[in-house]
């Protein structure tokens, strides 16, 4: 089953090339100079000017709110919504359900966020964090459905039946068969909708207001008078963190998982 | 978290009396300041940033929004004025007025100046690196067009900008309006395209700052931050003519706290402020008294304070029917494509 | 530029499916496979222009790649602004969002088939060719939606990487949106961006159906 040499060795390649610009932007981050060119020598000021920065502080404890939030609510909805588009029989109800949540993850960035300031502006909803976490939710839970989607299409009908036979009630086979089986699918949805809500730029920036801004719309707008360093040295800090918290929680569930080896990924 | 939550109850309900909500490009006022008014008034500062005009007339426009202050450029303000988004200002409530030059105030896009103050002005102009083009033989329009500079040139993605510079080379105004002209200067701009290397924005300073091109047709506030990082680029104005351009702050209809408005205009037009933010910032400042305060290798510097007689030739973009302003982009679009 | 759009996306895609289908299947195969996928779309968690300025910073005439190929005796050469390196780092933005869904779609499938196939006498490739690959075209179905559509939109990268030599969908909306202001033409263009993925589910839905049949009546 091991072929060992050659797939690792592509997929070493692969790990590189996905994490080369990024270790070239961190390493910039200690670099004397200005800009992400011509390496200047080692330095820690940028780490110091962003620590003396409230506001940027302030900033990306604002995106990780809306990114956690947003790729909760999102998820709860989406999931529930991928239930309900796997329990409709009539194929052509699931195509056209389907086609209109996949309209949202076509639409380009720039109408989404239009159409939300216009919308919102129409009821006079002030913009600001609301605004924000609602359209985030809105434009994740697309992400949501179809990484749930093909989870529910590969459960057979077969096990919610012996599970019924055996005196299962609805909410029995829901928390019990389904939603263990379809976990995968849940966690990769969340983290798509966390990713998207990240990495979002022209939504947010129609929508937000009255003082709230996430990092991806402070990026945009400093880029006209130079993306500095301390960008750099923020986004280093915030990959690091996001590794180790990665990496350990998956350790952490590994081990739990190993004790209890009823399912995988129910330990919440 | 604790400081996130107390931050999300302020940023959602009401902001008070003590708070100014200004608008500005990213990073485009030294934080040092704003904390040195803060300290000063009482205060507080809310600084929420745009990377485009459109962007933020938008925003404005559709409301949802509580700027008191914003900063957008000359056509923008000429174009909100008209549309009713500004509130007049109360010049007896501002004092120093008169520390600016006269070149600065006045002008077209917001006559006697009864809505917009200025903020930073500058100039569009050709960046060249002295490595690869020897320092001088660069001084007009018409020398980008040189069948020498195969490949070299990279070109704002505005089209305003590089239609302008096209109808400054063929003796208009960037101002023109009618059709054949504009026609006229797209062709010119076709005749370009081989020396072109690509049209990009922002990003044109990191390509500038690392030898990636040889010349660059941008702003003077973009040139001035490469001519800091790479010292072989220089700037020049072509004495023929090209765009002044002005950032104003102004008063959008959305502002609500006036105290703290005219406290902010009043002590950000103080010479010692504005020549701090000027020197953070570095474009060029229109007050005079800020600019007497500046280092004198900065003032004297002609690249971004240029001599009168090429100030003389320097035109403020028209904020021109929204028709003819379609067609500046078509055109420039096609250009684009052109290149193809 | 609807044409160059719809070019330059399908070479992206077809890029990008080339690099994540191994990947996605060598991955199912490692011991800690989810840590790893963890690992594949963290990137993704980067702000792209940040990316984008990096890859500036290595593509770059004397940037990181020029120097190496210089130490290496190699002349420099250009590679803002070609279509390869504008191809490459728009592949780079769009394989974790490729990899994910072909991963998860491996996943599920049923080692008892690849058992049995192999069992049967079936070579390596053939297991991969008749068993594997078929039962994994569902996740390369959502990973081609998932990379194909926004591909037509991009916009940053065509101005950023392609210096806009390449004017995308997505360029000219974002222009109508922020620029022109002409909303109503950037919705139009925006409404041909929606039929296109509408017809492109139904293409890939209908041919899911016959592969379907094909796989029952093996």
């Amino acid at each position: 089953m091991r072929k060992f040499k050659w797939s690792n060795l592509y997929l070493i390649l692969t790990f590189i090339v996905l994490y080369l610009p990024i270790g070239y932007l961190i390493l910039y981050s200690f670099s004397e100079g200005e800009r992400m060119t011509n390496y200047r020598g080692f330095t820690w000021r940028h780490y110091q000017e962003l620590f003396a920065d409230p506001r940027m502080i302030q900033i990306v404890l604002d995106t990780l709110i809306v990114a956690l939030l947003s790729a909760l609510i999102a998820t709860i909805i989406g999931t529930l919504g991928a239930l309900a588009i796997n329990n409709t029989t009539r194929p052509s109800m699931r195509n056209t359900i389907l086609s209109l949540n996949n309209i949202l993850m076509v639409s380009p960035d720039v109408i989404i966020g239009a159409s939300f300031l216009i919308f919102f502006t129409a009821l006079r909803l002030p913009l600001g964090f609301t605004s924000v976490l609602l359209s985030h939710i809105a434009f994740s839970i697309p992400i949501v459905v179809l990484m749930v989607l093909p989870k529910l299409r590969e459960l057979s009908g077969s096990l919610i039946d012996a599970a019924r036979d055996i005196g299962a009630s609805n909410v029995q086979v829901l928390k019990d068969v389904i939603i263990p089986f379809i976990t995968p699918g849940i966690f990769a949805g969340f983290f798509m909708a966390m990713t998207y809500s990240l990495d979002d730029f022209a939504v947010t920036f129609f929508v937000t207001g009255n003082g709230f801004e996430t990092l991806s719309v402070e990026i945009y707008a400093r880029a006209r008078q130079g993306i500095s360093l301390e960008i750099n040295a923020l986004s280093g800090i915030m990959f690091l963190f996001a590794l180790v918290l990665v990496v350990g929680y998956y350790f952490v569930q590994q081990g739990q998982s190993a004790r209890k080896t009823k399912k995988r990924g129910v330990t919440r | 978290m604790a400081v996130g939550s107390n931050r999300l109850s302020a940023s959602t309900g009401d902001t008070g009396g003590n708070t100014l909500n200004l608008a500005n490009w990213g990073d485009y006022i030294d934080p040092k300041l704003i904390k040195k008014f803060e300290r000063e008034t009482g205060f507080h500062v809310n600084v929420e940033t745009f990377d485009s005009n459109e962007g933020m007339y938008t925003k404005v426009k559709q409301g949802g929004t509580d700027y008191d202050l914003t900063v957008p450029s000359e056509y923008m303000v000429a174009k909100m004025r008209k549309e009713g988004l500004l509130v007049r200002l109360d010049k007896s409530r501002l004092h120093g007025l008169s520390n600016f030059g006269t070149a600065f105030m006045n002008r077209s896009f917001d006559p006697d100046n009864q809505y917009s103050i200025p903020y930073f002005w500058g100039t569009l102009g050709i960046i060249y690196n002295d490595r690869y083009v020897r320092p001088g033989s660069i001084q007009h329009w018409d020398d980008l067009w040189a069948r020498k500079y195969r490949g070299d040139i990279m070109l704002i993605d505005s089209a305003r900008d590089i239609m302008g510079m096209s109808l400054v080379s063929l003796g208009k105004s960037v101002n023109t309006t009618d059709r054949p002209t504009l026609v006229a200067a797209k062709a010119k701009l076709d005749a370009l395209t081989p020396n072109v290397k690509a049209v990009v924005a922002d990003e044109i300073k990191m390509y500038m700052e690392q030898d990636e091109a040889a010349i660059a047709v941008d702003w003077s506030g973009e040139a001035s931050e490469m001519l800091g990082e790479n010292k072989h680029l220089h700037y020049v104005v072509p004495s023929e003519g090209s765009n002044l351009w002005f950032d104003n702050l102004v008063i959008p209809r959305t502002a609500k706290h006036y105290k703290a408005i005219y406290a902010f205009l009043n002590f950000m037009m103080r010479p010692e402020n504005a020549a701090q933010n000027a020197e953070y910032v570095g474009y060029a400042t229109p007050n005079d008294k800020a600019k007497a305060l500046l280092p004198a290798a900065v003032r004297h510097d002609r690249q971004f304070y240029p001599d009168a007689q090429t100030m003389q030739h320097l035109e403020v973009y028209d904020d021109l029917a929204p028709k003819v302003v379609r067609e500046y982009n078509d055109l420039f679009l096609e250009f684009k494509m052109y290149r193809k | 530029m609807t044409f160059n759009s719809v070019w330059y996306a399908l070479l992206i895609t077809a890029a990008t499916l080339l690099v994540s289908y191994p990947a996605a299947y060598f991955l199912h195969y490692t011991k800690h496979k989810q840590l790893w996928l963890l690992l594949i779309i963290m990137p993704t968690w980067i702000n792209l222009l940040l990316k984008a300025y990096a890859f500036i910073g290595i593509l770059g005439k004397h940037g990181a790649l020029n120097n190496l190929l210089g130490a290496m005796g190699m002349a420099p050469h250009q590679f803002l602004f070609t279509d390869a390196a504008f191809i490459l780092v728009a592949a780079y933005i769009e394989i974790p969002f490729m990899i994910l869904p072909i991963f998860n779609a491996i996943e599920e499938l049923n080692e008892g088939l690849v058992n049995a196939s192999k069992d049967l006498g079936a070579s390596g490739w053939q297991t991969f060719t008749k068993v594997v690959f078929p039962l994994s075209l569902s996740g390369v179905k959502s990973g081609v939606q998932a990379v194909f559509i926004p591909s037509l939109s991009l916009f940053m990268l065509t101005r950023l990487i392609g210096g806009n030599r390449v004017i995308t969908l997505g360029t000219a909306i974002e222009e109508h949106f922020l620029t022109t202001m002409n909303w109503g033409m950037g919705s139009t263009i925006g409404v041909v961006l929606i039929v296109a993925m509408v017809i492109i589910m139904l293409l890939t839905s209908e041919r899911q159906h016959r592969k379907g049949r094909v796989i029952h009546r093996a």
